[in-house]
């Protein structure tokens, strides 16, 4: 372990329910060591809670390893926080200095109620993809793999498009609570592969207006959302959405 | 009790045509009378999931998170194998069969792991047609690499990323069938109990875990797609949800649980630095293809790695596998990073760690080559470490990863429950004693997109199933249980918090039934788990209510199951007393340190019955029989 432990006050926002007014509350970490997640740090937080019988800081995270999306944090008011192309469980405690303070929120905007402490509902995405996210292609029809070539550029963007993690930081960095860049990499992804293009103009058109639907802000062209998407999901993914959206209306 | 396989007649490369023709069918019209339970969106669970409905079958689809999409196959790195041969290097179903129950040691099944070859060129047309972006080359074919335990390139992937990937594509059909109304889904719901009537699987039990409230599913038929139990060790490569409870409580309810001591240690993770960590993270098996794997040839080396010249190295794995190098399977290489730090030539700080040098592949392909192929598993590396691996080698150590055992099934993904299936990691069927990489993934879309959607029509369709609702009292029963049980957790209010015990657990697995196991050692653990089990019920703290959005009593579920199902896996260790894949017993090996069988012995599954806690459970044995792949010592030498 390298370096000693460093001291820290934590402001973070506690609330019990959906419902039950929410506020800050002050903690301190101490003896934290700069090799530790951010989320290890909030466990420690916990532990001490835990043995004085207190409720512990209620947060989500699975897979601490960047990939699932299901952490999230925003934390001195940056979604995951100062590093760049980082989620919450991959920033490390070495990125903060002895006796900082570090304040901590959950994301914040209406299609994102908050379920307790800094958890929130994001399934608001979930109900956007049900709405055409994906190629309709039952099991049994597909033909040989090798059949349709790909370019490679195509597939590198489509890839480029699909490493999205659903985290819902594009919508937390946007003043306007836009979704416009986690629904535009799914576009995107399925555009540039021509296994998406029988359904192209249906499914930009139906996840766009579920998107609206769900509350979800529109696009002021500020880039907050690529500046706060750990997996550096590019804005011209926005662009490539607008696109998709005005051929798909010119068509109908 | 009648261990079954029902493995079909015929020659090998016959049986799953066979049986899919005499498997009884359900008409299109009496599909949508049926309601399937499916617990969990893995790869298995999803494909189950969106398949089933695809049928025209009703489902309903309860999962941990908060989302389908983030099921822990999402973290799956490097690959899926299929036959394809799409690198005209002798690959086939034949080959892909035969090295899959090599690597798995021979103690698989041969009639599914040939099925599951069999398959797993279909499922790659699928995962393509979904419009999952793998790799390509520059004239539009798809990509290939190697992996473990092969000489041929049948690995297909997408970037490092290729189980999110594969996971978004089942996802996307799932949610397509969610919007067509055919699943209902159940997002933050963690199965606590199975419901069975008049010994059929009828149901679940689940917790709400936004409200804490206890919920009732029903279904014709119920199918656990629930992934495996490695975090039972507490450091592990899982995902924090990952769990045992809902195959363990299916356990309780009389499925048998088969080799749970088939434990994947994988070679190539980020070692422990510290007692903060809270788990333990993979570098894909796939850096292994153009990374060396070496040590300092004399102990007590001071240099920094590149600072060592290439005569005072070891590469122990080209040394000691010149046909395989680098890539051994997964146990093979495990068990030699950790003889070396035994010897004491480990590096680091804590000296339980070995290179993974990436210097000759750059020198050769250029840094960019290697960000393209693994850049997402070095910037990973690096945010972990502050470690520059482009500029020094990795270190890397064994950590667990994956779990062979689980459920027993039968060749139709059945377990010994009638009308109870088992699918993924959960089950224990495919890769015998140890898996080889890039094989889960394929194991998980085969069975949910390929197997369970015929093989449940044949239960089905034999009737007999009495119309069942929530309000049975076989349900309200388990849900008396499970909300007992909580509130006894609760009522304890002790000094010590769930992670501290669950902790104490994993150190004294991973120490006495880790990497290397003997008889002392095993006893030792066998000693040790009551005690903490013990300790739980009478000195754990879990704070809250059951009411609500509760994280610690979702935990302490969870690791009080593992206080009891810890005691079967090493009484299965224990009696297991041959070595062979991943569990090794120091008592059995040849003269090179080798996994040494005992075929005349232990040429079987061990099935394990539950018959209460802290009493041992009855053996089963389903004998394995092999006639196609010949047993011999497994050489990659």
């Amino acid at each position: 372990m390298s370096g000693k432990g460093m001291n820290l006050t934590l402001k973070v926002w506690r609330q019990r329910s959906a419902q039950a007014p929410g506020g800050f509350v002050t903690y301190y970490a101490k003896n934290i060591s700069p090799d530790m997640s951010f989320l290890e740090m909030l466990d420690t937080v916990n532990q001490d809670l835990a043995l004085r019988g207190d409720d512990p800081i209620a947060f989500d995270h699975d897979c601490r390893e960047g990939i699932c999306g299901m952490c999230s944090l925003y934390i001195n008011g940056r979604a995951h926080g100062p590093e760049r192309a980082t989620t919450t469980c991959q920033l490390h405690m070495r990125k903060f200095k002895d006796g900082d303070t570090i304040t901590i929120e959950p994301w914040r905007a209406a299609p994102f109620p908050i379920v307790r402490d800094l958890v929130v509902d994001r399934s608001a995405f979930d109900r956007v993809i049900a709405a055409g996210g994906y190629v309709s292609v039952n099991v049994g029809n597909a033909p040989d793999g090798n059949a349709v070539p790909v370019p490679k550029p195509d597939a590198e963007k489509a890839m480029d498009a699909a490493a999205c993690i659903g985290c819902g930081a594009c919508v937390a960095a946007c003043k306007n609570a836009s979704a416009m860049l986690f629904v535009g990499a799914k576009v995107s992804q399925m555009a540039l592969l021509p296994q998406g293009h029988p359904e192209r103009r249906e499914r930009v058109l139906s996840m766009v207006r579920t998107m609206d639907e769900a509350g979800f802000g529109n696009c002021t062209n500020e880039s907050e959302c690529e500046a706060a998407c750990p997996k550096e999901i590019s804005v011209s993914n926005i662009a490539r959405l607008n696109r998709e959206y005005l051929l798909a209306l010119l068509k109908d | 009790m009648n261990l079954d396989a029902k493995i079909p007649d015929g020659p090998i490369e016959k049986k799953w045509d066979n049986h899919r023709f005499e498997l009884k069918l359900v008409n299109p019209a009496n599909k949508r009378k049926y309601t399937i339970v499916v617990v969990g969106t893995g790869l298995a669970g999803a494909s189950a999931a969106a398949s089933l409905a695809e049928l025209g079958y009703n489902v309903i689809s309860l999962c941990i998170q908060d989302s389908p999409r983030r099921a822990h196959s999402i973290a799956a790195q490097g690959g899926i194998n299929a036959a394809k041969n799409y690198a005209n290097d002798g690959d086939s179903i034949w080959r892909l069969f035969y090295d899959t129950v090599k690597g798995g040691d021979y103690r698989a099944r041969e009639a599914n792991v040939y099925r599951l070859a069999q398959v797993s060129n279909a499922i790659i047309d699928q995962c393509v047609a979904q419009g999952v972006p793998f790799a390509r080359e520059y004239g539009g074919t798809l990509s290939n690499r190697s992996f473990g335990g092969a000489q041929v390139s049948r690995t297909f992937y997408a970037r490092g990323q290729t189980g999110q990937q594969l996971l978004l594509g089942a996802y996307g059909s799932l949610m397509r069938q969610v919007s067509l109304g055919k699943v209902k889904l159940f997002p933050r719901r963690e199965m606590l109990d199975l419901v069975l009537v008049d010994g059929h699987a009828r149901g679940v039990v689940a917790r709400n875990l936004t409200t804490g409230a206890m919920e009732r599913y029903t279904g014709d038929a119920v199918v656990l797609c629930t992934g495996g139990y490695g975090n039972v060790f507490y450091l592990s490569t899982n995902a924090n949800a990952c769990n045992v409870t809902a195959a363990y409580r299916a356990h309780k309810r009389g499925a048998l649980f088969a080799n749970p001591c088939f434990t994947q240690i994988h070679p190539t993770c980020i070692p422990v630095t510290g007692d903060h960590q809270s788990k333990l993270t993979l570098m894909s098996e796939s850096l292994r293809n153009d990374g060396r794997v070496w040590v300092p040839l004399k102990k007590g080396e001071t240099r920094a790695a590149r600072d060592v010249p290439e005569t005072d190295r070891d590469y122990y794995l080209e040394r000691r596998y010149p046909s395989f190098g680098n890539l051994v399977p997964r146990d093979v290489a495990s068990r030699a990073a950790k003889a070396i730090c035994d010897e004491g030539r480990g590096v680091g700080a804590s000296g339980r760690a070995v290179y993974l040098d990436f210097s000759d592949a750059i020198r050769r392909l250029g840094v960019e080559a290697i960000r393209e192929k693994y850049g997402n598993l070095f910037d990973m590396y690096e945010r972990i470490t502050d470690e520059d691996p482009y500029r020094q080698p990795m270190r890397i150590y064994p950590a667990v990863h994956y779990t062979m055992g689980g459920l027993w099934v039968d060749y139709d993904l059945m377990t010994t429950i009638p009308g109870l299936y088992c699918l993924g990691e959960a089950n224990f069927s495919d890769h015998g004693a140890n898996r080889l990489g890039a094989s889960a993934l394929m194991q998980g879309l085969a069975d949910g997109y390929f197997i369970l959607p015929y093989t449940i029509g044949g239960y089905l369709a034999k009737g007999g199933l009495a119309k069942v609702d929530t309000n049975h009292a076989s349900f309200a029963d388990a849900e008396r249980e499970s909300t007992q049980r909580i509130e006894k957790m609760l009522s304890v209010k002790g000094k010590r918090t769930v992670e501290q015990i669950h902790r104490d657990l994993g150190m004294s697995l991973w120490d006495l039934c880790g990497m290397g196991r003997n008889k002392a050692g095993l006893e030792e653990a066998l000693a040790r788990i009551p005690k903490l089990r013990e300790e739980f019920w009478t000195n754990v703290t879990v704070t809250g209510t059951p009411g609500e959005f509760n994280q610690v009593i979702e935990k302490a579920g969870r690791v009080a199951d593992y206080l009891e199902f810890a005691e079967t896996m090493v009484l299965d260790a224990l009696t297991r007393s041959e070595s062979c894949g991943g569990h090794f017993r120091e008592e059995s090996q040849t003269p090179d340190g080798e996994a040494l069988r005992d075929d005349a012995n232990f040429s079987h599954a061990a099935c394990w019955e539950f018959k209460g806690v802290g009493v041992p459970p009855a053996l089963h044995k389903e004998p394995l029989t092999f006639e196609h792949v010949k047993p011999s010592q497994r050489s990659y030498k």
